[in-house]
């Protein structure tokens, strides 16, 4: 039941385009149509719930304070983390590269239609953000596992639906200056606030 | 006798001068016409998250144009020894070391800040810009040349989320820099926005920037 309420969290309320802003670069340049926003989006979703427990895992037996105590006990005290950083992002790097492979084998269409964008998940701020959130607030294996999957769900629906929105922009009249990222920008926020009445709901 | 000298003609390598016009232009264009934030769309994510204060804020600027100076400047130096294949995960290297020593540093000498900031600082990492740079600007440019490009970046991105910052705390908690400017100027009772604090207020200023930059360029997105 914990673990049910922390994903409905991840997904609704501790959003991670309108609570913390992860993930925005890719979220604004590849929202423009709905079918390439859900294969990015599940893309998210696939590398988020693998890394994550990943990440976790190298957190636990490797990086934090003590953690090689498994090894022996002169290696007790150490504290490798310094390290998280580098250790994290290899992983992540390693883990896109791998999901692009999959991807390339068995949907060559979408990963025609994702190019470029594949790979900048790798530098996709909402994994990275994930991945230190899990650490900072100090979850457990299983809580890290729902969080990394939900928080990408919630990356999945938010892209979705600014694509779904964006799809519909196109046949209005936008101030010059507001083009593009602009009124984008202004979207976000409104949703944002639609968002915001999710808070308080807990099951 | 005579003592006058040669005119030696002086075979000078076209050697510029350090801030030259092309040089300068490396500086100033991210700065405007050419901003990573409000034109290149890139490093919104952390523009926004740590925009509710300007103290964190300055921090994280200065934090953010330090990374990108030296790894445009490591970058550049090694850039014909690096593998094309590798040099993705080569960059992402250099720049998780540097982010290391900025975190490390901060948790030093002022840890409240530290705390502040917590995972954003790590977030610098994935930075759009600083990616951006190295691989549009670094891997193909001399080493001063990636310097300047890199401080024209850093200062274009800083002065975006400065001005961010600025009208969220001032209309979000009615301060600036902690100093309590409304109440100062006999305005104790200015009601403050909580949608400034708020993740959407960021959106709606940034949007608001954006606007005004633009009309002010003629730049229109298509």
């Amino acid at each position: 039941m914990e673990l049910f309420n922390l994903g409905i969290r991840s997904i609704f309320i501790d959003n991670m385009i309108f609570a913390y802003f992860l993930g925005m670069c890719s979220f604004l340049a590849v929202s423009k149509k709905v079918s390439t926003a859900i294969g990015l989006g599940a893309a998210v979703v696939f590398v988020l719930g693998i890394t994550v427990p990943v990440d976790w895992l190298v957190q636990e037996y490797i990086l934090r304070e003590g953690a090689l105590a498994w090894i022996g006990p002169q290696f007790a005290d150490m504290n490798l983390e310094f390290l998280q950083f580098i250790m994290f992002i290899a992983i992540i790097a390693a883990m896109v590269q791998l999901v692009e492979m999959i991807i390339e084998k068995f949907s060559p269409a979408l990963y025609g239609s994702l190019g470029i964008f594949l790979p900048l998940i790798a530098v996709n701020c909402a994994i990275l953000g994930a991945s230190l959130f899990m650490v900072q607030r100090d979850y457990t294996l299983a809580e890290a596992t729902v969080y990394g999957f939900s928080s990408g769900l919630g990356w999945m629906f938010a892209i979705v639906a600014l694509a779904a929105v964006r799809e519909k922009l196109k046949y209005s009249n936008v101030p010059d200056g507001l083009k593009g990222l602009g009124i984008t920008m202004i979207i976000t926020g409104l949703m944002g606030i639609a968002f915001k009445s999710f808070i308080g709901i807990a099951i | 006798m005579s003592t006058e000298t040669l005119e030696q003609p002086v075979v000078k390598i076209q050697s510029e001068s350090l801030f030259s016009k092309r040089r300068k232009k490396f500086v100033m264009d991210p700065l405007d016409d050419d901003n990573p934030v409000t034109i290149q769309v890139l490093g919104i994510c952390s523009a926004l998250a740590v925009t509710v204060k300007m103290e964190p804020t300055l921090i994280m600027s200065i934090a953010v144009v330090f990374v990108i100076v030296f790894s445009n400047l490591i970058i550049s130096l090694i850039r014909n020894m690096v593998p094309g294949r590798i040099r993705i995960i080569v960059q992402l290297g250099i720049i998780a070391t540097l982010v290391t020593v900025v975190s490390e540093v901060l948790k030093a000498y002022n840890y409240p800040m530290y705390k502040v900031l917590g995972a954003f600082v790590g977030l610098i990492i994935t930075n759009c810009i600083v990616m951006g740079r190295l691989e549009a600007f670094a891997m193909g440019n001399k080493p001063w040349d990636s310097v300047l490009d890199g401080l024209g970046s850093g200062f274009g991105y800083a002065w975006v989320i400065l001005t961010v910052a600025f009208f969220r705390e001032l209309f979000g908690s009615g301060t600036v820099f902690d100093f309590p400017l409304f109440e100062k100027i006999g305005l104790a009772n200015f009601p403050t926005n909580g949608l400034m604090v708020d993740s959407i207020g960021a959106f709606m200023i940034l949007a608001i920037i954006i606007w005004v930059q633009r009309a002010r360029n003629g730049y229109v997105e298509h």
